[in-house]
């Protein structure tokens, strides 16, 4: 972490950039305090990227170190692509999100904690021995910059007289922490504010509670001012993003707009069956409110099912997307192969966790590449991209869909839990300058011969999709081996060859459409940091930083995993050393060393969390001194 | 929906061989699902809808093979999942006629769960479900239609578990539309699964099917000239449920129970039970009517259109949501509600 420790001074002290951390239960409001100090931080022209840390547990009991619900951002002067690994300031509801976070702040970091929590009960709850309070331990004291506040008692005072219940009125407490922070960052309370009124006035049509939030942020960010307690206040300039228009976007909802897009762009409807499971349950949310748009959803009866009836709608003439969790593809592996044979475009989103079986469904991981890859029955390829982050969520998307109907088979969109709920700032697409996804459906023949649903284009050897509706084009798909050409039912030696390598060919086709592979760093040298999906900011980071401390380390990061870019053998050879970081055990490094015959050595987090930059520079300079 | 359906070309008058593909029927001789592959030939052809707009969709096994002999739009799936394709093709184009035709190990052991559920939507399809309470293209296990004490390859000292009742378990998941026919009996084949293919909802139909191979005769008591008559009880809608050779006994109500009656000596038609098929509670009653203790019901056991099907609800909430959400467009939804702007001379 570049970030100096937050020393107090008088001025508004200007600093690169601040990793904050709000901690509490998982009822406090945790995820909305750091959801809009994220916004307002954005609309202020900071760089930014979040990452919501959450139990499984919806409510789990009060107080409890498990129950902690965290969300943690880094806003920036500068561009960053992680949301940073070491905390500068702390706000800690309860002892709990005290003590399950504290290890991670800096030192001299700022820790604003709610006094009115830290009593006998709570600090019992998780753990502390009797009469010890880590408010009064001298150490921490002298480690950081503690700050006791009666935020419990501040929030009850500000709505003194409110109508509403001590529940309801205690439910406050994140605005007033949230207040103390943006008085603290010197950021304005005002979007904030506009959000209150919007969403619990006009939304929820409570104005009571919305007038009872907006006190107690007001509440929070005067008793900033007036309390005198905070020795200094902190800036972070804007960052020198590329000129345009931004939003705040998470991978999920990046993957939901890109099939929104995908549905304009193809102009076909896209049917999304899925099956709720964490963490990929918000594209199923978020797509069912797209109807409008050429967007069916579908809540199935189970996995199996989702993947079928998307099978079943590409069958029809619409794009068939399925979108779930590694327990979840175990589960469709059967109809992704039948989707393969069947040789229709299909989209399977895989928003990966840490397994294996239920695993851990909140944490993530990269654990499902060689499921993607090989998991299925048989010698069944399907095309396999994963994005860099959360707004790369929304050009994969469309470039799944793009591939799945060119190729005419599956797709498997590789995104992880980090992904998923982490948000960055995202230039908003120019819709007119995506170009048109081709559909091209098989036309009724105009002569007496036959339809021959299993003739390829000689180009990418998709088969014609033909309609059912269609007269003249009666055809039957199935699950059995085809005979080329006709698509009947085959036993015949050489033809089960020869249609197991034309599937294979059809994806390894995909590869003449992707592009260079770009490098971070040298085109040549000493060391190449290979990367894919969600550790790309991990990577990136760490990089720079090996590079300024005069490392010869560049880093390349791909999106193509099958099949792979055609330059990256050239590509690899370049560098004395490859190594992969990967939150697995080293599955992309397997591939890569049976693929190319290179010494590639691994980097291998498998934590339930991203890599930390500091980590992943720590273990390069191991592998580059050993 | 790109298709390019053709409701300005007049319907072809269809023979049944119009609907038979040009592949070879490849079942065991003496299969009754040849007689089945007739009749839904026959049923189809005869509908009033185009060829093109039938897709037929099966699972695995034998009966599953059914697609491949039909000259429409067809998929033979993967074991136990046609339900859930059927559903996928029916959304995506709700102007289709879909079709599954599997049989019992298919329906409703592996894809139980997937049937229980297009029941209980009431998404548009039908269902021909092939009963031969058997593993055929497996050679020869029990299946869960088979009754206890079956001796099969997997049970040679006699399965164990008690057999599932295909029509119960479609009414008690909500099924609107419950039949059963036989495989050899073609005229009241045709009727019912007529009447199924017309029904807008999730409709049923079981078949007694012969497996001359690994089961053969295990129907013989409800399907031979001298045993049907005695052992199976055609339903009327609005008629008095007779049955026997000379159609001398009858159904008639015991308390909550159902009892037979010989007719005459003083019992008459007045006194049995009328047919029903729109009667919910009769439906259950008759779906327990089993052999040997009572004759078993043929024909429509219950039919009731008022709800509409999922596809249609469906249908009809999308055009709900493009009245209610009239305004929003892709751009906007990309928007989003908090933008800032980054101009060049912030650099």
């Amino acid at each position: 972490m570049s970030t100096p420790p937050l020393a107090p001074t008088r001025d508004p002290e200007s600093l690169e950039s601040v990793v904050i951390r709000f901690s509490g239960d998982s009822g406090d409001g945790m995820q909305l305090a750091g959801g809009q100090f994220a916004a307002t931080s954005a609309i202020l022209g900071n760089d930014i990227a979040t990452f919501p840390d959450f139990p499984a547990e919806i409510r789990a009991p009060r107080g409890t170190t498990f129950g902690v619900s965290g969300f943690q951002l880094q806003f920036s002067s500068t561009d960053i692509h992680t949301p940073g690994d070491v905390v500068n300031a702390l706000i800690a509801m309860n002892p709990a999100g005290l003590k399950v976070n504290l290890a991670d702040v800096a030192a001299g970091g700022i820790v604003v904690a709610n006094a009115d929590e830290f009593n006998d009960v709570n600090l019992k709850k998780c753990g502390y021995p009797e009469g010890y309070s880590p408010l009064n331990d001298e150490q921490i004291n002298t480690s950081y910059q503690v700050f006791a506040v009666p935020m419990s008692r501040l929030t009850r005072e500000a709505l003194e007289g409110s109508s509403m219940s001590i529940k309801e009125i205690d439910r406050c407490r994140n605005m007033f922490a949230l207040g103390v922070a943006y008085w603290l960052f010197e950021r304005s309370i005002d979007a904030t504010i506009e959000h209150i009124n919007e969403y619990y006035g006009a939304l929820k049509k409570r104005p009571d509670v919305a007038e009872a939030n907006v006190k107690v942020l007001k509440a929070g960010y005067y008793f900033g001012e007036n309390a005198e307690l905070f020795p200094a206040r902190y800036r972070v300039p804007p960052a020198t993003l590329a000129p345009g228009v931004y939003r705040q976007i998470s991978g999920n909802q990046a993957i939901e707009l890109g099939l929104a897009t995908v549905a304009r762009k193809a102009g076909i409807d896209v049917l999304y069956a899925g099956y709720p499971i964490t963490p990929a349950s918000e594209i199923l949310h978020g797509l069912s409110k797209l109807k409008h748009l050429g967007v069916k959803t579908f809540q199935a009866e189970d996995e199996i099912a989702a993947i079928c009836a998307a099978i079943g709608a590409s069958f029809a003439g619409e794009l068939g997307v399925t979108g779930t969790s590694g327990p979840g593809v175990a589960l469709k592996s059967e109809a992704l192969g039948l989707a393969t044979i069947y040789e229709l475009p299909l989209v399977l989103v895989n928003v990966q966790r840490a397994g294996p079986s239920t695993g851990m469904p909140t944490k993530t991981e990269q654990g499902d590449l060689f499921q993607a890859l090989y998991g299925r029955s048989g010698e069944s390829p399907c095309i396999v991209i994963a994005p860099k982050g959360p707004a790369d969520c929304f050009d994969s998307t469309i470039e799944a869909a793009r591939l799945a109907i060119r190729h005419m088979c599956p797709v498997i969109l590789l995104s992880d839990g980090y992904i998923a709920n982490g948000a960055e700032p995202w230039k908003l697409p120019d819709l007119d300058a995506i170009p048109p996804i081709e559909v091209t459906f098989a036309a009724p023949p105009d002569n007496g011969d036959g339809f021959h649903g299993y003739k390829r284009d000689l180009e990418t050897l998709a088969r014609p999709w033909a309609l059912p509706g269609t007269p003249g084009l009666e055809h039957r798909i199935g699950s059995l081996e085809k005979q080329d050409v006709t698509g009947n039912v085959s036993y015949d030696p050489m033809n089960h060859e020869l249609m197991v390598k034309a599937r294979a060919d059809k994806v390894a086709r995909a590869a003449a459409d992707i592009p260079p592979t770009p490098v971070r760093g040298s085109p040549s040298g000493d060391v190449l940091l290979l990367g894919w999906g969600s550790t790309f900011g991990a990577i990136a980071t760490a990089t720079d930083k090996l590079r300024a401390k005069g490392h010869d380390v560049s880093s390349a990061h791909i999106r193509h995993l099958s099949p792979l870019p055609p330059d990256l053998g050239d590509l690899l050879k370049c560098y004395k050393r490859v190594i992969i970081p990967e939150n697995n055990t080293g599955q992309l490094c397997m591939l890569i060393r049976a693929k190319f015959l290179i010494d590639a050595k691994g980097v291998n987090h498998i934590r339930g969390r991203a890599f930390r930059v500091d980590e992943l520079v720590e273990a390069v300079l191991e592998l580059i001194n050993d | 929906m790109t298709t390019t359906q053709t409701n300005d070309v007049p319907l072809p008058t269809y023979k049944p061989k119009d609907f038979a593909s040009d592949q070879e029927v490849r079942w065991c001789p003496g299969c009754g699902d040849y007689a089945v592959l007739k009749g839904v030939q026959k049923a189809a052809s005869a509908l009033g809808r185009r060829r093109e707009d039938f897709v037929f969709i099966s699972g695995i096994g034998c009966a599953a093979r059914f697609p491949y002999y039909m000259n429409t739009y067809g998929m033979h799936t993967i074991h136990g999942r046609s339900p859930a394709v059927a559903t996928g093709v029916k959304l995506a184009n709700p102007k289709l006629q879909v079709c599954i035709v599997s049989g019992d190990g298919d329906l409703l052991s592996i894809g139980g769960n997937h049937t229980m559920h297009a029941i209980r939507r009431n998404i548009d399809i039908t269902v021909l479900l092939l009963n031969n309470r058997i593993y055929g293209l497996t050679k020869g296990q029990y299946s869960p239609t088979s009754e206890v004490g079956k001796k099969t390859k997997s049970t040679p000292l006699g399965s164990l578990d008690f057999p599932i009742n295909p029509l119960s378990l479609a009414l008690g998941a909500g099924c609107r539309f419950i039949a059963r026919t036989l495989d050899v009996d073609l005229k009241l084949f045709d009727e019912v699964y007529t009447r199924a293919l017309e029904f807008r909802g999730c409709s049923l139909v079981e078949v007694y099917q012969d497996c001359n191979i690994f089961n053969h005769g295990s129907f013989f008591y409800a399907s031979q000239k001298d045993t049907k008559p005695e052992n199976t009880v055609l339903l009327r809608h609005g008629e008095p449920m007779v049955f026997g050779k000379d159609n001398d006994k009858g159904l008639r109500r015991k308390g909550e129970n159902i009892e037979v009656v010989q007719l005459g000596g003083g019992v008459t038609e007045d006194e049995l039970l009328i047919h029903d098929e729109t009667n919910l509670m009769m439906a259950h009653m008759l779906t327990e009517l089993a052999h040997p203790e009572f004759p078993e019901p043929m024909g429509v056991l219950y039919a009731d259109p008022t709800d509409p099907s999922y596809d249609k609800l469906y249908g009809d909430q999308v055009e709900e949501a493009k009245r209610r959400y009239e305004g929003q467009t892709l751009e906007s939804l990309i928007r989003g509600e908090n933008t800032w702007t980054v101009g060049p001379a912030k650099r």
